[in-house]
């Protein structure tokens, strides 16, 4: 019954409560968006925006609600509004499938315009959107803002959409949408969550309608030789937890 | 006119008369009348609403093989599966021995589809299915010719599905036979209930609806004819002289198609109830009745074939063990609830029909008519929490209507005492729990209106008039159809992007179809109205070989809620189907288990009884409290308790609120006693909460029983305005916000979405597990919330929340009833009455064995405290019974 009492008791969100950690030597701040700030390079990161998941659905009869894009634009917005980014790199799978930016609403796609102006806007490919992102870059009607690479370099970090399954310093990866359970007072909480060993860092996914897989998955688990730390995003917080408190 | 020859020799043959409400069912059949049967159990009843059908198709001859009078005769409904094999057993029986030609199948969701097939191509002349099936009927193609002949449709026990999801859908499909063949006949057997109008309203059609500007029957209470009331029990079958012609009475007789007759059954012996008090003593607190298991097990020994019932799964599993702990005498007991596999219940319902078993320790599952062996007692464990549910529970005993039903109640704790108490006046007096009025819910209308156009293309004015022509829906609006039928076309968002992909399409002739066939078939894939919770398959597991060691699941032993086994980690052992096992980790759908040698399982959770406390059981709780003459009836101790209870604190009016304030530990306690049932409380706990947070008290968590509730707070509570505290606005903005945030909300939201069809719980090939499901209508749900939250899912959702998760409307009683009656007693100890609220916040917080001692230990000290100086000689042990 007390978390019930929590949830009635719960106080107004505070600002961002991120969670600072080194990989490969880079300090890199862990928000509670589920984005990664890089200071030292001025460049905001996120993966996985999966835009327009609810009208592909809807493109196959299951009519999910259409203000996902909206939902996860407005948080890139915030992110953006906070930290006036020079940069910023979206790790891939950005778009739901090839026909993703076709069916954007013409008041989102001029939000995605009105946000990358003035900086560098980098698009990665995944392999949700690489047939999406090839069409932007072909045909006026679907042109996107910034530009599309496969990976980028920064300082000691590599920025790409899918983890290598051979350890790779520096790797700073999305694609795997990892999620964390713990227990606690009989209720399960699952997050969206950062994984990182100090060596490579994987992105929780950024959108709003993106599930999860767990960590403790050995998709997620086998990347790391070593039990990494765990970042699980709170209400008004980053959660740092233990490996083994993970079930 | 009178019954059949070949029908009244059936009955001479057996040495039986037709009762008196079987030969009114036919009169009622004969105007042409629909008709609501109420009858006890055990009176004939499902014969009663066959008859007519039997008697029309004797008098009918054979079937032409095709053409006008080639279909389906008579559709039989009923909410459980298990209830159409049995019906189907029973009515085979008269058919066989009078010889007559009549085809009767059944169709589950068990069915074989071959045999589905073959009754799609040729139909039987009978039909038993059950409500989700009939909603997929609705769906088919073809379905309009399939059911051109049907003429009459029986609901079983439509008391247990009337009035909910369920019943919004039944009714949906009534009105869509209904227009498939206009002269249908509505026949629907009902249990003894309170108030037989609101189902016979329920139950009539009404053609035309106002907007076809025909202008049907205008008032609810136009149309509904009550036959006589009860008589004394019929005259025993040798006084019945002539049974070849037994003549009818005139029937009352409204014009065909629209009203429906009330036929009452004669009222069986009145029931033999005892409470059970064991060694004279009632544990102060509870809810399992541990204490009285040797007494249980003696009485089990001294009858034929007892059924135990308890409310919760998990508790028949305790009860069941704790009965085979002492089973000396090795006696034959069963075990039946929900969650065992299908074949297991089978076996025991094959066992009990076959006089093989002594006793089954049962669940709601055996609540229903079934009759399986020669029941002679019932046992309630722990309180009924409703009078017609204990009804219905006792009715299972003895299936012969002129000898009385016994029937033993076993309270758990002393306010449980008060409500068997209550209980056994309550059906001596014939006083039953009444249903709150149901207004049919948009998220099934919408279901219901996607099957509609899988089925044929509509006419939007047409289907408004049917669906208004059903009862649950009378009063909706023009612009709320219209609201729902976009919701099926396109989702209804406000941003409509959706247009393009709508699911349901205008024709040229302006008709509403279905887009193409694969959306048709992922509809009748997720067909039905009721949402289970995530459940897992429970499996022994066996190591694979080689090097990976990996557990694989083999014999499924049952399926249980995915929440249980959340709360357990490897190596864990619990209690299901009779035996401990160990859980070793869940791997996909299933939950893995191997067999555990430990005789101390941990139970880490019971929750709690799965039914609150019932209205007109809470009523007279409250009066049976406050009526010092009353307590004489009650046992001892009991009394006792009471009486100190008035000389510590106080003894509330059957009106007034009493609200207790009191240190203990370092913590400040306030106990209320509404006496309204576990929802409600909880309800009232989470809006006190929150105002006792902004008034700087600190509140610090809190816990309730059907009876009374506590919180606990960091500072003193006594200074407090009780008025301004329990004011009815409570129930506005704080519930609003409160809900928002509410993981209640979310769980409400996902039933919704699940029924209305915005998210498909089977697609072809893939089986969505409920994990996954949950995980995404929370997000839907958020956004949604936040860009849309007058979006007509969320509308429902917010009005299922209110009426059944969070019990508003009876909430919303108690602070009217109790306003300005509010009777504070600030105490300097705990109170005899708080105890058993107080004993529920340690048992909340830890599990375990090494828990349940610590527990006991605190509990008893508890009791001490209360106790001291009232009774030097009170000995703990036996109080405590089991907590």
């Amino acid at each position: 019954m007390n978390a019930a009492l929590r949830e009635t008791l719960t106080p107004a969100r505070r600002p961002c409560g991120s969670l600072s950690v080194r990989v490969m030597g880079e300090l890199c701040v862990l928000r509670c968006s589920g984005a990664l700030w890089l200071p030292a390079h001025g460049t905001l990161v996120a993966g996985d925006l999966h835009l327009e998941k609810g009208s592909a659905f809807a493109a196959r009869g299951q009519m999910l609600p259409p203000y996902d894009s909206r939902a996860t634009l407005d948080r890139l917005e915030a992110e953006i509004a906070e930290l006036a980014p020079a940069r910023v790199v979206l790790l891939g799978d950005s778009f739901h499938d090839s026909r993703a930016i076709g069916r954007m609403a013409a008041e989102d796609r001029a939000r995605l315009d009105r946000l990358a102006q003035g900086r560098d806007w980098v698009w990665l490919e995944g392999n949700h959107d690489r047939e999406a992102l090839k069409q932007a870059d072909a045909d006026a009607v679907s042109r996107l803002p910034g530009r599309v690479v496969g990976e980028v370099t920064l300082g000691a970090l590599f920025l790409t959409h899918e983890p290598e399954a051979k350890p790779r310093p520096g790797e700073v990866a999305g694609h795997l949408h990892p999620c964390a359970r713990v227990m606690a007072h009989a209720r399960m909480v699952r997050r969206a969550c950062f994984v990182t060993d100090g060596r490579r860092l994987i992105l929780p996914a950024f959108g709003a309608f993106t599930g999860g897989l767990n960590v403790l998955d050995p998709e997620v688990a086998e990347l790391f030789e070593t039990p990494p730390m765990v970042g699980a995003l709170g209400r008004d917080r980053v959660h740092a937890l233990a490996w083994g408190s993970l079930v | 006119m009178s019954l059949p020859p070949l029908f009244a020799d059936w009955f001479a043959s057996r040495g039986w008369a037709p009762r008196r409400h079987q030969l009114d069912m036919i009169a009622a059949a004969d105007a042409g009348s629909h008709a609501l049967l109420v009858a006890p159990t055990g009176g004939g009843k499902t014969l009663a609403g066959f008859l007519p059908s039997l008697i029309d198709l004797a008098e009918r001859g054979p079937r032409p093989a095709f053409g006008p009078g080639s279909g389906i005769h008579t559709l039989y409904v009923s909410p459980l599966k298990a209830l159409t094999t049995d019906v189907e057993r029973n009515l085979m029986t008269p058919i066989r021995e009078i010889g007559l030609n009549i085809h009767v199948e059944s169709r589950t969701g068990d069915t074989k589809q071959s045999k589905k097939q073959r009754q799609r191509d040729n139909p039987p002349d009978i039909l038993l299915t059950t409500p989700e099936q009939l909603a997929l009927f609705c769906a088919w193609g073809g379905a309009r010719a399939w059911f051109a002949d049907l003429k009459c449709i029986v609901l079983d026990e439509v008391h247990a599905i009337w009035s909910g999801k369920r019943g919004d859908l039944l009714n949906l499909a009534l009105g869509r036979l209904q227009s498939f063949s206009p002269g249908l006949r509505r026949v629907a057997l009902s249990a003894t209930i309170d108030d037989p109008k609101l189902i016979a309203e329920w139950l009539a059609p009404r053609f035309p609806s106002p907007l076809a500007g025909e202008g049907g029957p205008s008032g609810p209470d136009e149309g509904y004819e009550d036959t006589h009331p009860p008589r004394p029990p019929a005259p025993a079958p040798e006084a019945e002289s002539d049974p070849s012609s037994v003549s009818l009475r005139e029937p009352p007789s409204p014009a065909r198609g629209e009203g429906v007759v009330i036929v009452r059954g004669d009222p069986g012996a009145p029931p033999v109830i005892d409470v059970l008090v064991s060694e004279g003593r009632v544990p102060w607190a509870g809810h399992t009745g541990q204490h009285a298991i040797p007494e249980v097990y003696a009485a089990i020994q001294r009858a034929n074939l007892a059924l135990i019932f308890v409310n919760t799964r998990w508790q028949s599993e305790f009860v069941f063990q704790q009965l085979w702990a002492i089973n000396d005498d090795n006696l034959p007991i069963g075990l039946h609830h929900g969650s065992l596999a299908t074949e297991q219940r089978r076996k025991v319902e094959a066992a009990m029909a076959r006089g093989d078993l002594r006793a089954v320790v049962c669940t709601s599952t055996l609540d229903l008519g079934i009759d399986w062996g020669d029941v002679d007692l019932v046992i309630q464990m722990a309180a009924p929490k409703g009078s017609s549910r204990l009804v219905q529970r006792i009715g299972r005993a003895n299936h012969r209507l002129d000898e009385p039903s016994r029937a033993l109640m076993v309270p758990a704790s002393r306010f449980e005492l008060l409500e068997c108490q209550a209980a056994k006046e309550a059906v001596a007096d014939n006083a039953f729990d009444w249903e709150p009025h149901h207004i049919g819910t948009l998220d099934t209308l919408a279901q219901h209106v996607m099957g509609v156009a899988c089925s044929e293309p509509f006419d939007m004015d047409d289907l408004y008039a049917e669906v208004t022509g059903c009862a649950p829906y009378r009063a909706l609006t023009y612009e709320a159809f219209e609201e729902v039928v976009d919701f099926v076309a396109t989702g209804g968002y406000a941003l409509r992007t959706y247009d393009r992909f709508a699911r349901i399409v205008r024709n040229a002739d302006g008709r509403w179809t279905v887009r193409n066939q694969q959306i048709a078939q992922r509809h009748r894939m997720n067909v039905g109205a009721i949402v289970a919770a995530g459940t897992l398959n429970v499996k022994v597991a066996s190591r694979r070989g080689g090097a990976s060691k990996q557990l694989i699941g083999g014999r499924k032993v049952g399926e249980a809620e995915e929440w249980y086994f959340e709360q357990l980690s490897p190596g864990d052992t619990f209690i299901f189907a009779g035996q401990v096992w160990a859980f070793q980790g869940i791997v996909g759908m299933d939950a893995l288990v191997t067999h555990a040698t430990g005789q101390d399982p941990k139970i880490p959770s019971w929750g709690g009884a799965q039914f609150p406390l019932g209205t007109s059981l809470a009523v007279r709780v409250r009066a049976m409290v406050q009526d010092r003459d009353h307590w004489r009836v009650l046992p001892p101790d009991v009394q006792e308790w009471l009486e100190l209870q008035d000389k510590r604190s106080l003894i509330p009016d059957a009106d007034s609120l009493l609200v207790e304030t009191f240190p203990r530990g370092s913590r400040h306690f306030l106990i209320a006693y509404p006496f309204e049932g576990r929802i409600a409380h909880s309800t009232l706990c989470m809006l006190l909460t929150r105002r006792l947070d902004r008034l700087g008290v600190g509140p610090l968590g809190f816990v309730v029983t059907d009876y009374s509730l506590a919180i606990w707070s960091i500072r003193p509570m006594d200074h407090l305005d009780w008025d301004a505290l329990f004011q009815p606005d409570m129930l506005g903005d704080d519930l609003e916000a409160w809900l928002e945030e509410s993981f209640m909300m979310k769980r409400t939201f996902r039933n919704c979405a699940l029924v209305s069809g915005l998210i498909e719980r089977r697609q072809p090939g893939a089986e969505k597990t409920g994990r996954q499901v949950t995980f995404s209508t929370d997000l839907i749900y958020d956004v949604l919330r936040r860009h849309q939250p007058d979006h007509l899912l969320l509308r429902t959702a917010r009005a299922d929340a209110a009426s059944g998760l969070l019990d508003v409307a009876r909430l919303g009683q108690l602070l009217a009833r109790i306003a300005g009656h509010i009777r504070h007693a600030p105490l300097e100890r705990a109170s005899p009455f708080s105890v058993p609220v107080l004993v529920m916040i340690g048992r909340e917080r830890v599990g375990g064995d090494a828990a349940d001692m610590i527990l006991e230990a605190s509990a008893q000290e508890l009791i001490d405290e209360v106790m001291e100086d009232a009774h030097p000689r009170q000995d703990g042990a036996e109080l405590m019974g089991a907590v």
